[in-house]
């Protein structure tokens, strides 16, 4: 009780949560509309490269995705430790490629089909005899805008 | 008439419904952005029409990668670091050295006439060749493409290639093309 301080008796308001809710589905559909599901669960091990001539891809619509690498512990016992390809949440082969392709075209609108990109994303420590094949694939398939998917970095060791 | 008003529902709790919302969008989404090495890949063509196109020596940058990630450019041995200066001054031929390639005269939108290059950068690598290697090597070719049409934009719009407009890119892209072909993999002699 301090002698100087006449207006003790008066406790500041406590801070209304009210509005708290606002801010949080603010929060929450910011977050729905920026970000997009997680719609594959990756059964090979990735890393890729590094690379310094990075461009972006602003469009996610048009990104297909093959992943190349070695397969996981658990499915070591199943599918052996070779550098296998993933595609969507399969196991495939090379020859798979060229239907995973017409499938990707297919589900895209008629207009953006020319524009369509096919990411790779390849393990660092893959041969290149398996990409090259994959390779081969999609230029069968007429897919020939690829995207070598590497992290961005300032300087490649 | 006699009725009690129904009490109003709490809205206490609503924070809290919308923070475990919230969290599981954080937890079940990504948000990573594709960034790569962006390339075109050629036309196929079967078997039988595949010619060798008939390009002069001068004008072919070979960079070979074997099966123990060793670099020959040019049939000299090599590394990545060394390799971008090569590329970009086999694409640029200040000198118009004549073991460089030949240039041609081409109309070029923007700069007018100019003497534009006609190298081409085959890269070859083997079956066994590491991605990691081969990304190296990728990136160094194209940060040489890169490097000479940032210069040329440099010197010509004063500002860098990024921020030109698409005229001035097309125009820059004209004389310095980036053709960079990737060949099948071939058995690369070396290491066994």
């Amino acid at each position: 009780m301090s002698k100087f301080r006449q207006d003790d008796h008066k406790e500041l308001p406590p801070i209304s949560t009210a509005s708290l809710p606002d801010v949080v589905f603010m929060l929450l559909f910011f977050f729905m509309v920026v970000v997009q599901m997680r719609d594959v669960s990756l059964m090979v091990k990735v890393k890729v490269p590094e690379a310094t001539e990075i461009s972006k891809i602003e469009k996610k619509s048009l990104v297909s995705y093959i992943y190349i690498g070695e397969p996981l512990q658990q499915y070591r016992k199943t599918h052996g430790t070779a550098p296998r390809i993933q595609l969507n949440d399969k196991w495939a082969g090379v020859a798979d490629i060229s239907d995973f392709v017409i499938v990707e075209r297919e589900a895209r609108d008629e207009a953006e089909r020319p524009q369509m990109i096919t990411a790779l994303k390849v393990d660092e420590n893959t041969k290149m005899g398996i990409v090259a094949d994959v390779k081969t694939e999609l230029r069968k398939a007429a897919a020939l805008h690829i995207l070598y998917s590497s992290r961005k970095v300032a300087k490649v060791e | 008439m006699g009725k009690k008003k129904l009490p109003e529902v709490p809205a206490a709790s609503l924070a809290d419904i919308a923070f475990m919302l919230l969290i599981f969008f954080l937890v079940a989404t990504q948000m990573n952005v594709d960034n790569g090495l962006e390339r075109r890949l050629p036309q196929w063509v079967e078997e039988e029409q595949q010619t060798d196109q008939d390009v002069n020596e001068r004008n072919v940058f070979v960079v070979l990668v074997n099966r123990n990630n060793d670099l020959l450019v040019e049939n000299e041995w090599s590394t990545v670091a060394e390799l971008r200066d090569k590329a970009k001054e086999f694409m640029a031929n200040p000198n118009d050295d004549p073991n460089l390639p030949e240039k041609e005269l081409k109309e070029v939108p923007l700069f007018g006439p100019t003497m534009v290059t006609k190298g081409v950068i085959s890269l070859q690598n083997d079956r066994d060749t590491k991605y990691e290697m081969y990304i190296a090597v990728q990136n160094e070719l194209v940060g040489a493409i890169n490097d000479l049409r940032n210069e040329l934009a440099q010197n010509k719009f004063g500002k860098p290639y990024e921020k030109c407009n698409d005229e001035e890119q097309d125009a820059i892209k004209d004389i310095y093309p980036s053709r960079i072909s990737e060949a099948e993999p071939k058995k690369v002699a070396g290491g066994n």
